[in-house]
């Protein structure tokens, strides 16, 4: 062992700090809330919460506890994140590669789209989303159907409901599917080391994961039928769409704004990293005879995606973070419904926001954890 | 050493720190919050985002309304000019926060007085400044007249953090009708989402839909609709624990309502002086020592009402004048067939 005083000193000095600091807030905030009459502690979590939420994907109303709104806004949140990040990915691998395209017109379209949409604030955007463009969406009874059975109205898009039956065969038929693609995958895998024949994978796995299914339909007993959505009148001119499933204007506006806001910089890294792979090593592939789309599939992507991954699992959080901006919009989301009308109707500040922060938190730390994961599947293995 | 320079002295200075936040928290005293005022020179007020009548501010930033005024009175009594208040803007969802962290020290912010609220939080409620009470809005042109004619379905617009949000899901789960309630953190964005036709109906209190009325694209085409579903008592709110701050504000606001129950006004207010009324004389300071139990002069009530004004003048400048309500319904004094009696300064 080589100890040195000096190599010790200023760690323990930080950390002495670091627990003075902490324990004089908890302390101080201890006998504040004393001073003040006001409890600490997380029993209220199984209270009645006594409010609804406009839009839950668990059941709840107010005759629930305060847990359960928790969980409701939380699933809000991760609904809306998800959704996000997926349209972002794709909205911003198509426009990073835009602006790569030797045509001057997607290319430059793609280029105001960016500069566009990432320099205006995103609040600013919500609102435009959901203020500007929900004026000038119809009211409900001057909807025009979209393939007759869509209604995008004021007071949300009111899409058919799936009604199912035998639904556990058609799932199961997909689980199938995509076992098999799975094994066929391992097995071209080894065919091409062994032999170097080339199977297409890519053909036959789109061809399983529709041909399954649809044997569910012709065979397996599985049927499906629509409940398109019904016109009521509540008033002489109130009126709203009743049956099928209805999005509220709020998540699509917000759902929108994150995506759009958020695809703009997933494009900067895609089109930096596509950037970012010498010119040299696609000429070298294409001069050992692979096809253009070999070279993009093997050579430019793989080294491409090492440089992609750890800045867009950057924006991926960003965008987590962000929808919790819902709160402006009243789409009921962890802030909204958590730390905003919970916390007023307890008065539970600390409690509620130290949840609320704590969950933030695991969210962003379990999406870096699985970025991570991915990014070390792609990265270089050293050998 | 100079390694470790940056870590001694950020050392130092989180230790210093440290010393004046204790020294400080023990130099508390009888009415830490009366101190601090006097101190600092302005009462620290917490007020609504925009509510005409009874917190709004104007192009140049100038506050008025009934709330307001509650504050003003306080700076009167306390500093001797009622324009010495640092108003601070707050959502429904910031303002108890804001209150017991001690960023303000009135809360005046159409609050309603409950149970829970003034048990739970750490707050206390000092009075009511306007009776109030739940109430529906909803387009004319839908021929909703009454909330009988509410159907399932029905989308109710409002505020997050509020009794509103309470009263609402009793309301509508007493009536048996499913309703989709859409729920804003300010009020403008209410205001502008149900004048958009997101919801069907605005929900809040009555003041609050008349103030509000007045902001939509055209006031005409809505209608508050008669029923009332809820009891709202608004008035200022306190941090628990310091009785006599607690007393200075509660007694503020009972001199305003007093004071128009005895006739005294701005205008009038020091010819009462030599009223024969010894009620009168104690309001005006002519008489007695009330103001020595707060640690203030015998002019305080006085400054109020001659700053300030009574209630009646407060309420006609900034509710019934504007247009907002110009029935005072049960904010008339009892003596004249309203809710007001405050108890007797003597």
């Amino acid at each position: 062992m080589n100890f040195k005083l000096k190599d010790i000193v200023p760690q323990l000095i930080t950390v002495t700090a670091v627990v003075l600091v902490f324990g004089f807030f908890t302390y101080n905030a201890q006998i504040n809330m004393e001073n003040r009459g006001i409890d600490f502690g997380y029993g209220f979590l199984s209270q009645e919460s006594s409010f609804d939420v406009q839009f839950s994907l668990i059941e709840y109303d107010g005759s629930h506890s305060y847990f359960r709104a928790y969980l409701v806004g939380l699933l809000n949140t991760i609904l809306v994140s998800v959704i996000g990040i997926i349209i972002a990915t794709i909205l911003g691998v198509i426009v990073g590669v835009a602006r790569l395209s030797p045509n001057y017109l997607i290319n430059k379209f793609a280029a105001f789209y960016v500069e566009f949409f990432r320099n205006i604030p995103l609040l600013l955007q919500i609102f435009f989303w959901y203020f500007a463009a929900l004026r000038a969406l119809p009211l409900p009874q001057d909807a025009e159907a979209i393939f007759g059975v869509f209604f995008l109205t004021i007071k949300g898009l009111y899409v058919p409901a799936f009604i199912w039956q035998n639904f556990s065969v058609f799932f199961y038929s997909i689980v199938a599917a995509i076992i098999a693609i799975i094994v066929i995958r391992i097995h071209a895998k080894r065919v091409q080391e062994n032999q170097g024949k080339q199977i297409p994978v890519f053909f036959i796995s789109i061809g399983l994961i529709f041909i399954l299914p649809l044997l569910s339909f012709l065979i397996g007993g599985v049927g499906i039928s629509f409940e398109v959505p019904v016109l009521k009148q509540l008033a002489t001119t109130s009126f709203i769409y009743e049956g099928g499933v209805s999005l509220p204007p709020e998540l699509i506006a917000l759902t929108l704004s994150l995506s759009l806001y958020t695809a703009t910089f997933i494009a900067e890294c895609v089109r930096a990293g596509i950037q970012g792979v010498g010119k040299g090593q696609k000429e070298a592939a294409a001069s050992i005879g692979l096809t253009p789309n070999q070279v993009l599939k093997l050579v430019i992507m793989p080294q491409a995606l090492r440089i992609i991954i750890p800045p867009t699992t950057n924006q991926y959080l960003n965008l987590t973070k962000n929808s919790s901006l819902a709160a402006a919009i009243a789409y009921p989301d962890l802030v909204l419904v958590f730390a905003g009308t919970a916390l007023m109707q307890t008065g539970k500040a600390i409690e509620i926001v130290s949840i609320t922060m704590f969950t933030y938190l695991t969210l962003s730390i379990s999406i870096s954890l699985l970025m991570n994961w991915y990014n070390k599947k792609i990265a270089i293995q050293e050998k | 050493m100079f390694k470790y320079l940056k870590q001694l002295t950020s050392l130092v200075a989180m230790v210093a720190v440290l010393f004046t936040f204790t020294t400080e928290s023990m130099a508390a005293k009888k009415s830490k919050t009366l101190k601090n005022t006097q101190k600092k020179g302005f009462v620290r007020c917490g007020v609504s985002q925009g509510l005409p009548g009874f917190s709004n501010a104007d192009a140049a930033g100038n506050w008025t309304g009934i709330d307001v005024d509650v504050c003003r009175a306080v700076a009167a009594a306390v500093l001797g000019d009622a324009n010495k208040v640092k108003f601070t803007p707050l959502s429904a969802k910031e303002r108890f926060t804001a209150l017991t962290s001690g960023e303000i020290d009135i809360l005046s912010r159409n609050t309603t007085w409950t149970l829970s609220r003034d048990a739970d939080i750490g707050l206390t409620f000092v009075g009511v400044n306007f009776y109030d009470g739940q109430g529906f809005m909803v387009r004319k042109s839908s021929g909703i007249t009454s909330t009988s004619q509410f159907k399932d379905g029905i989308s109710a617009c409002t505020n997050i953090g509020t009794t509103t949000e309470l009263n609402m899901r009793d309301f509508f789960n007493s009536k048996g009708i499913k309703y989709e309630p859409v729920a804003f953190e300010k009020a403008d964005e209410v205001v502008a989402a149900y004048d958009a036709g997101r919801c069907d109906t605005y929900t809040t209190d009555k003041s609050g839909l008349a103030a509000q009325r007045t902001k939509m694209s055209n006031p005409d085409e809505h209608i508050v609709l008669p029923e009332t579903v809820s009891k709202e008592p608004l008035g200022p709110v306190v941090r628990q624990g310091d009785s006599v701050w607690e007393d200075i504000v509660r007694w503020s606001l009972n001199t305003m309502i007093e004071a128009e129950e005895y006739g005294i006004t701005s205008a009038n207010a020091d010819m009462m002086k030599t009223s024969d009324n010894p009620a009168i004389k104690r309001l005006v300071g002519a008489e007695g020592e009330l103001g020595a139990a707060f640690g203030l002069d015998n002019d305080w009530s006085l400054r109020i009402i001659k700053q300030v004004g009574n209630y009646g003048e407060s309420y006609k400048r900034n509710i019934a004048d504007t247009g907002i309500l110009p029935d005072r319904g049960p904010n008339e004094l009892w003596t004249k067939g309203g809710i007001l009696y405050v108890p007797p300064a003597r």
